[in-house]
C-alpha cells in the first residue's frame, strides 16, 4: 500500500507540473490584463495537435516539435489579442469572457470539422525509468523536466529582461506604466502571446504522454481554473504549486475512493477557495 | 391593467404567441412543433438568465446548472415516484430555486470575473457529483419507460401538452422579466449593475436583491429542464450540465440585447433560427460552431448592446416601444 501510494503520488506530481504550466498561461494573462481566457482549452488542444502533426508527418522528435509549437503559439496569441481582446480590454468582464469564448468556438469548430473528435496518439516512447522503488515512463519525466525548464525561463524572462519587466510594470499599474513611456498595447499583446504559448507548450507536452483529441483541452482548461484559484489569480509561481497540489490529489485520492470522485473534490475545493480565500493560498498577483 | 398594454410587454408576448400557433397553421405540424419548441424554450431560458445577467450584471456562466438540477428532480419524481408531469415540473422549479437561494447567499458575494468562475465551478462540481450518485443513474442517467406517455393519452398528446406548457411558461417568464424591469426591485438590480457600492449607499439592500434576482432567474430553467427531459425521455449528466449550452444562452442575450425585455426573446429566436439554417445547409453543416463564434465575436466587439440596445440608442420613439 505505501509503495503504491508513493508511486502514484510521484506520478501525480510529474503530471502536476504540466498542469501548472498550462495554468501559468491562464494566470499570466489574468494577472496582466484581468482577462480570463476562455479559449485556453482549445489552445492547449492546438498545442497537442501541433506536436502530433509535426511528429507524425514531419518525423520530428516531439520535444523539438514542442519548441516549434511554442513559437507558433506565441504568434497565434498575439494575433488573437489584436483580433479579439484589444477592443474589449477596458470593457466589463463579460465582454472579454465572451470574446475569448468566441475564439474557443471558432477553434473547436474548425478543429472538429478537420480532425473529428476521435482520439489520436503520439507514438513515441523513451522507455521506462526504473529507480528500484519507483518505475515510470521516461517520456513522462522528460515532459515534466521541460515544463520545469519552461517555468524557469519564464521567470528569467519576467525578472531579468526589459520586456519582462515591462510586462510586470503593466500588470502592476497600466496607466503609470504608460506614463513611463512603456508601449502598453504592444506589451499586453506580448503578455497574451506568452500566455497562449504556455498553454500550447503544456498541450504539446501532454501529447507526448497521453492520448489526445480536439476536445481534450476542455478538461485541462477546467483544471487550470482550479489551479489558478488555488495558487491565487495572477500569480505564476502559485500556479506551479497549485498544479502540484492538483496532481497530488489526482494521484492519491483514487487509492481511497472511486476515481470519479476526484473531480467532485477538485471543483468543490475550487468553489470553496473562491469563497473563503479568493486571493488563493499564496495570495493574488504581486 | 394599464401596465399590461404597454408595447414593451405586448411585442414579446405577441411574438411568442405567433410562433406558438405556427405549427397549427403549417402543414407538417410535428416537425414545426419541434422547431418552435426549441425556439420558444431558448427565448424563455435566455429571458430567465437575463434577470441576473442583464439586469443585475452578474455573469452566471454556468447557469445551466439549474436546468440540470430541476430536470433531475422532476425526472426522478416522474420515474421513481410516479408523479404527473405538471407537479413534477413545479418540483423541478422549486428545487432549482432553493439551491439557487443557498448558493446565492455564498457566491453572490463574489464580483466580476470571480463570480463567473465560481458559477463554472459549481456547474462542474454538480455534474461530477451527479455522475457519482447511483440513485440518479450515475453517468448513464435516468430513462423513462415509453408506457409513461399512456397516462397522458399517448405520446402525441404528451408532446402537445409539453409544448403548450412551454408556451405558457415562456409568456410567464416574459411577464416576470417585464415586471421586474419596471419595478422598484428591478431599479435596485440595475443600480447594482451600474455601481454596487453606490447602490448600497443609496439604500438598496444588495445581498437580498441579488439573491432574489438569482432565485428568480433559476426557477424557470428548473421547470423548463423537467419539460425538456420529459419530452426527451431520458436525462444524463452530459446533457443536463453542458457548459456549452449555458454559454449559448449568453450569446442569445447578447445578440438581442442584455438588460432588455425583448432582447433575449428576439436573440433566442434568431440564434436558434440561424443555427437551424446553418445545420441544414450543406456547406455550413460542419462549420456552424465557427459561424456562431464569428457572430458572437462581431457582436461583442462592435454591437455590445445587442440589436434592441442598438435600436433603443438610435431614437426616442423606439425607446418607448422596446423595453
Amino acid at each position: 500500500m505505501g509503495d503504491v501510494l508513493f508511486t502514484s503520488a510521484i506520478d501525480g506530481l510529474l503530471i502536476g507540473v504540466i498542469y501548472g504550466l498550462a495554468a501559468m498561461g491562464l494566470t499570466l494573462i489574468f494577472g496582466v490584463m484581468d482577462v480570463i481566457n476562455l479559449a485556453h482549452g482549445p489552445l492547449i488542444a492546438l498545442g497537442m495537435f501541433g506536436v502530433y502533426l509535426l511528429f507524425t508527418f514531419m518525423g520530428l522528435n516531439p520535444f523539438v516539435a514542442v519548441a516549434i509549437v511554442a513559437i507558433l503559439g506565441l504568434i497565434l496569441g498575439v494575433v488573437i489579442y489584436f483580433i479579439a481582446v484589444n477592443r474589449v480590454i477596458d470593457a466589463p468582464p463579460l465582454s472579454s469572457l465572451l470574446s475569448t469564448f468566441s475564439v474557443n468556438m471558432i477553434i473547436i469548430g474548425i478543429g472538429t470539422a478537420l480532425l473529428s473528435t476521435s482520439s489520436y496518439n503520439v507514438d513515441y516512447s523513451l522507455g521506462t525509468v526504473n529507480l528500484g522503488f519507483f518505475k515510470t515512463p521516461g517520456a513522462r519525466i522528460a515532459a515534466s523536466l521541460v515544463a520545469l525548464l519552461t517555468t524557469a525561463l519564464l521567470y528569467l524572462f519576467l525578472y531579468r529582461t526589459r520586456p519582462g519587466k515591462y510586462i510586470r510594470a503593466v500588470a502592476n499599474n497600466r496607466i503609470s506604466a504608460e506614463l513611463m513611456g512603456i508601449p502598453s498595447t504592444r506589451i499586453l499583446a506580448l503578455a497574451f502571446g506568452i500566455g497562449v504559448m504556455l498553454a500550447t507548450v503544456a498541450g504539446g507536452l501532454i501529447a507526448t504522454i497521453l492520448p489526445i483529441n480536439i476536445l481534450a483541452g476542455g478538461s485541462y482548461e477546467l483544471k487550470s481554473f482550479v489551479i489558478v484559484v488555488l495558487g491565487g489569480l495572477g500569480n505564476p509561481l502559485g500556479a506551479l504549486i497549485g498544479g502540484l497540489i492538483l496532481g497530488l490529489i489526482e494521484g492519491i485520492v483514487p487509492a481511497f475512493m472511486k476515481t470519479t470522485w476526484v473531480p467532485v473534490i477538485e471543483y468543490v475545493l475550487f468553489v470553496l477557495i473562491l469563497l473563503v480565500r479568493p486571493q488563493g493560498i499564496l495570495g493574488a498577483k504581486e | 391593467m394599464k401596465r399590461l398594454f404597454k408595447p414593451g410587454l405586448l411585442i414579446p408576448v405577441v411574438l411568442i404567441i405567433i410562433l406558438a400557433i405556427w405549427p397549427l397553421l403549417s402543414g407538417n405540424s410535428a416537425s414545426s412543433r419541434e422547431a418552435m419548441f426549441t425556439l420558444i424554450m431558448s427565448m424563455a431560458l435566455a429571458s430567465s438568465l437575463n434577470i441576473i445577467l442583464g439586469y443585475t450584471g452578474y455573469v452566471s456562466f454556468g447557469h445551466i446548472v439549474f436546468f440540470g438540477i430541476g430536470g433531475y428532480a422532476g425526472f426522478w419524481a416522474i420515474t421513481e415516484l410516479g408523479w404527473h408531469i405538471l407537479p413534477a415540473a413545479l418540483l423541478g422549479g422549486l428545487v432549482a430555486a432553493i439551491i439557487a437561494w443557498l448558493l446565492g447567499l455564498a457566491v453572490l458575494r463574489l464580483r466580476g470575473a470571480y463570480f463567473a468562475l465560481a458559477t463554472i465551478g459549481i456547474l462542474e462540481a454538480m455534474k461530477a457529483l451527479v455522475i457519482n450518485l447511483d440513485f440518479l443513474g450515475g453517468p448513464v442517467g435516468l430513462e423513462m419507460h415509453f408506457s409513461e406517455y399512456k397516462r397522458y393519452g399517448g405520446p402525441m398528446q404528451s408532446l402537445w401538452m409539453v409544448y403548450w406548457s412551454m408556451v405558457a411558461l415562456a409568456i410567464l417568464v416574459v411577464l416576470v422579466s417585464y415586471f421586474v424591469k419596471t419595478s422598484k426591485f428591478g431599479l435596485g438590480l440595475m443600480a447594482i449593475r451600474e455601481d454596487e457600492d453606490a447602490a448600497e449607499v443609496m439604500g438598496v439592500i444588495t445581498p437580498r436583491a441579488k439573491t432574489w434576482a438569482y432565485v428568480l432567474s433559476a426557477v424557470f430553467p428548473g421547470i423548463i429542464g423537467v419539460l425538456f427531459f420529459f419530452k426527451n425521455g431520458n436525462i444524463e449528466p452530459g446533457d443536463a450540465f453542458r457548459l456549452h449550452f449555458s454559454i449559448e444562452w449568453i450569446v442569445m442575450i447578447m445578440l438581442g440585447g442584455a438588460g432588455t425585455v425583448l432582447g433575449p426573446v428576439l436573440g433566442g429566436g434568431l440564434y436558434q433560427w440561424l443555427r437551424k439554417t446553418l445545420l441544414t445547409s450543406p456547406f455550413f453543416k460542419d462549420y456552424q460552431l465557427v459561424v456562431a463564434g464569428v457572430l458572437l465575436l462581431l457582436i461583442v466587439l462592435f454591437v455590445p448592446t445587442g440589436i434592441i440596445g442598438w435600436l433603443r440608442a438610435r431614437s426616442h420613439k423606439l425607446r418607448r416601444i422596446f423595453e
